[in-house]
């Protein structure tokens, strides 16, 4: 479902060098599975998935999602593929504040396959927020609203979810039960999950974790 | 159908400084609809105002002069025709109708106009309708009566048998009021031209008013005309103003008043730079109030670009935006330029007599709105670009 082979990104650091951030020869992930990578603060794990997902262009390399090659395609064709195919958890949510929480969800489907404000509806009320709709995020606790960033990665009925730190706002009680949102729902939907963290305890949830260092080859 | 939705959160997160520009573009719309309609038809309606007349005979001055004293009731008159010389014009075989005037008195300010009855019977003020009474009867020709203009009469209050007593000038001096009393027989209705701000006497009401030079008792201040063809007019141009030295004889009168709109185009061009500076202004409100708030956005625009929305489309959203309110804006404007219309028109009618036709120059109430709308958009392309350059994996902050 995800191949991945000789992917590199580096930046160019202040004083002028190239420093290389992302250096994976090969990974691979299987549709419907769920993997957590471990990988401490500025490993280069979110500009990983950002290369994934196709906000950031890679160096070099192939990345192919579901059959579609991300890599060669130009910023448009990435962002179309992005819409159609992966559904993206952050740390911070990142939710619209000037939407309401049904708005969102819409909004996360219409660079997609297009608006099923039904099917947005039934995801909000999968999570747990069907009385919550016509809510601003302003007005939700943390937890809920980031269960309101997993109901909009959802909604698309994405092949790949990717979660950047899903629970690293939230208290324990709150990141557990996340944590089982975002399993139960891309098991659910058939997504396959790809998950970074640097919390153990979040790892531990996970049958299948691999360091981050195992995969990327660039220096720290 | 997300972008409406999006440009509408976005105006409504944003609600105060939408609303400050759109009321910048509302009072640049308002002000450019008020400049261009006011000014078409004023120029109509002052170039159409000639009260029935095709020239006005007078003493020797500028044409212009001449038209505004005897049409308009506006200047002061610039001196005395005799009345041998108004005998022979109103016996000249050219000439359907000649109708003096006396002017030199008011009554507090309105002017009072001394005539002849041909004045209500034998002319069309208005094109189409001889002057009609709403009231009354005319004056007896030599009687101290009045017949004064349906605007006069609204303005003083008078009723049918109001008695007054002139003031000696044009310009209104309490200490100078006449002994003669008058009373009024007749109020006209509305004719929409100057004649509706007069309070028109018998001739020799004026002639003979207690304190005017009894030299002048026979003199009349012009004489207004009706010729039986438009060539009679060219050939009394000829023999009054080329060949004579004593009287000027303003023809066409059409023409005239177009010569001093033209005259004065430079004020119209003034104007309208004004309101065009103010447009682009309006614009520039817009660009300044979308653009601040662009580092605000940065991370919404992120998260939309995350979400796979394309540049195209933030960009998109960014003008549809501008767009809408410079649209808003026009919208409201329309209450801002009835506003300065009405304002306009009101002083126009009351200092001139001249009624402004609403409903004429109506390609301005699309064409402005249309422009605004696209202006304030051309405004939003400056922070669209701003919108489509914003770099999103950076933007959407932590990174781990």
């Amino acid at each position: 479902m995800l191949a991945i082979r000789g992917l590199k990104k580096s930046f160019v650091s202040p004083e002028g060098a190239q420093t290389p951030v992302v250096d994976v020869a090969d990974f691979r992930l299987e549709a419907g599975a769920q993997l957590a990578l471990r990988g401490e603060s500025g490993s280069g794990k979110t500009t990983f998935l950002h290369l994934i997902a196709g906000i950031l262009a890679a160096d070099t390399g192939a990345i192919e999602i579901d059959g579609s090659a991300m890599t060669s395609l130009g910023e448009a064709g990435r962002d179309k593929l992005r819409a159609a195919k992966i559904g993206y958890i952050f740390q911070t949510f990142n939710l619209l504040q000037g939407l309401t929480v049904l708005e969102n969800v819409m909004t996360g489907m219409a660079f997609g396959p297009g608006v099923d404000r039904e099917h947005a509806r039934a995801m909000l009320e999968r999570v747990g927020l069907g009385a919550r709709l016509r809510h601003f995020p302003r007005q939700l606790s943390t937890g809920q609203q980031q269960r309101v960033a997993v109901a909009r990665a959802l909604a698309n009925r994405p092949k790949l979810v990717l979660a950047d730190e899903p629970t690293g706002n939230l208290d324990r009680k709150n990141s557990i039960e996340a944590l089982a949102l975002i399993r139960e729902t891309c098991r659910e939907n058939g997504a396959a999950l790809l998950l970074v963290s640097h919390d153990e305890q979040v790892l531990a949830q996970f049958e299948n974790v691999r360091d981050f260092a195992d995969i990327n080859a660039a220096p720290r | 159908m997300i972008l409406p939705r999006l440009v509408y959160r976005s105006l409504r997160q944003h609600a105060l400084s939408t609303l400050v520009t759109a009321g910048s573009i509302a009072l640049a719309a308002g002000l450019l609809m008020a400049v261009w309609t006011v000014k078409a038809q004023s120029q109509r309606a002052f170039t159409e105002s000639t009260s029935g007349f095709d020239a006005v005979l007078g003493a020797r001055s500028s044409k212009l002069q001449l038209v505004l004293n005897a049409i308009f009731h506006l200047e002061a008159s610039p001196g005395n025709v005799a009345w041998a010389d108004y005998e022979f014009i109103a016996r000249h075989p050219a000439v359907k109708t000649a109708v003096p005037i006396a002017v030199g008195d008011n009554y507090e300010g309105w002017r009072i106009v001394g005539t002849v009855p041909e004045m209500f019977t034998q002319v069309e003020l208005a094109p189409g309708a001889k002057p009609a009474f709403a009231e009354g009867r005319l004056f007896t020709d030599g009687a101290r009566e009045a017949v004064i203009g349906g605007f006069a009469a609204q303005k003083l209050g008078w009723k049918v048998g109001q008695t007054f007593r002139p003031y000696h000038g044009l310009n209104y001096d309490p200490a100078k009021q006449h002994e003669e009393e008058f009373v009024v027989t007749g109020i006209l209705a509305p004719t929409n031209t100057p004649a509706d701000r007069v309070i028109w006497i018998p001739l020799k009401g004026v002639q003979t008013m207690s304190g005017h030079d009894p030299r002048a008792a026979t003199d009349v201040s012009a004489v207004l005309l009706q010729f039986r063809a438009p060539t009679a007019g060219l050939m009394l141009d000829v023999m009054y103003n080329k060949q004579g030295d004593r009287l000027t004889l303003a023809y066409p009168v059409s023409t005239i008043m177009a010569d001093l709109f033209n005259k004065i185009s430079w004020f119209d061009r003034v104007l309208a730079l004004v309101a065009y500076l103010v447009a682009l202004v309006a614009a520039g409100s817009v660009l300044a109030g979308i653009y601040a708030s662009m580092s605000a956005r940065r991370r919404d625009i992120a998260i939309l670009r995350a979400l796979g929305a394309r540049r195209r489309t933030i960009f998109g959203a960014v003008v549809a935006e501008a767009a809408t309110i410079g649209a808003l804006g026009a919208i409201a404007g329309f209450v801002v330029y009835l506003g300065l219309w009405y304002g306009v028109a009101e002083v126009i009618r009351a200092e001139a007599g001249v009624v402004l036709a609403w409903g004429d120059e109506r390609s301005v109430w699309w064409i402005c709105p249309l422009a605004m709308t696209a202006l304030s958009a051309l405004g939003g392309i400056v922070p669209a670009l701003k919108a489509y350059r914003i770099p999103v994996a950076e933007s959407l902050a932590p990174v781990s």
